[in-house]
């Protein structure tokens, strides 16, 4: 059988992977993605420590988390049209008129 | 070995791999189509805990709706090769090394974690999805109802953000 700890090693090695596609990415929809591959990350630990502890409410807490993630991706992607079609580019270096 | 514990290696090891070729890939839509690998395994390992509710949806939400939405938008935007740049230097310096030592930190303590936690299967039998339900509908009944509101805010966001003005 699995350990619960193999679980959560490999829950941190793929946030991990976010963080570092979040910092070199330069892509915007890429960086998006990343931040999808971190939720689900996370979303492994809850389910792990669920089971490992017997109770449900990390699966449910699970299900929320994606009906956010879908609410988040739909919000997000809707800003990142808009800012392709007003940057006329998808490059997050390029977005950056709050820069003094 | 047992058999659990390869299945175990087998889908870590896709999932980690498309995390990587996620990072690697320079096309939006080759790290659109790994992301999707990282998922799938991940609804493997998903019903390898015993959760299959959590699987089915892993699948259905996430490898179905959100990347199709993702592939949409890549395709609608016509995103290209990314361009390299290097305004950032402190990102080229810092990063890979900051993740490493975050990701280390949280593995060093899981390891090192005092108490040992008990194995996940443990409890042996899958979760059924009637008491994942009678919890969802009964104890998170005012969380439910406020993704409904929250989706709803979503949808009009969404329209709002991506219309055309005029």
């Amino acid at each position: 059988m699995v350990p619960t700890s193999y679980y959560l090693v490999l829950s941190a090695i793929l946030f991990g992977l976010g963080i570092v596609a979040f910092v070199f990415k330069r892509n915007i929809i890429t960086i998006f993605m990343s931040i999808e591959l971190m939720l689900n990350a996370v979303n492994l630990a809850f389910v792990a420590f669920s089971r490992a502890l017997g109770k449900p409410d990390g699966e449910v807490f699970v299900l929320f988390v994606i009906v956010v993630a879908a609410a988040e991706a739909a919000v997000g992607l809707g800003i990142i049209i808009l800012t392709a079609r007003n940057r006329k580019s998808l490059n997050v270096e390029r977005v950056d008129l709050l820069k003094l | 070995m047992s058999a659990t514990l390869i299945v175990f290696f087998v889908l870590a090891a896709l999932a980690v791999l498309g995390a990587v070729n996620l990072i690697v890939q320079r096309h939006p839509i080759h790290s659109a189509l790994s992301l999707i690998v990282v998922m799938v395994a991940l609804a493997g390992l998903y019903l390898l805990l015993g959760a299959e509710f959590v699987a089915a949806v892993q699948i259905i939400v996430y490898g179905g709706a959100i990347m199709v939405l993702f592939i949409f938008v890549i395709m609608l935007l016509n995103a290209g090769e990314e361009e390299h740049t290097n305004f950032s230097k402190l990102a080229n310096i810092a990063g890979i090394p900051l993740a490493v030592a975050i990701a280390g930190f949280i593995a060093a303590t899981i390891v090192h974690s005092g108490q040992p936690l008990p194995t996940a299967a443990a409890q042996g039998s899958l979760t059924n999805t009637k008491t994942l339900s009678m919890m969802i509908f009964r104890d998170f009944v005012y969380p439910f109802e406020l993704t409904s509101f929250l989706i709803l805010v979503a949808i009009l966001g969404a329209i709002v953000l991506a219309q055309r003005e005029r």
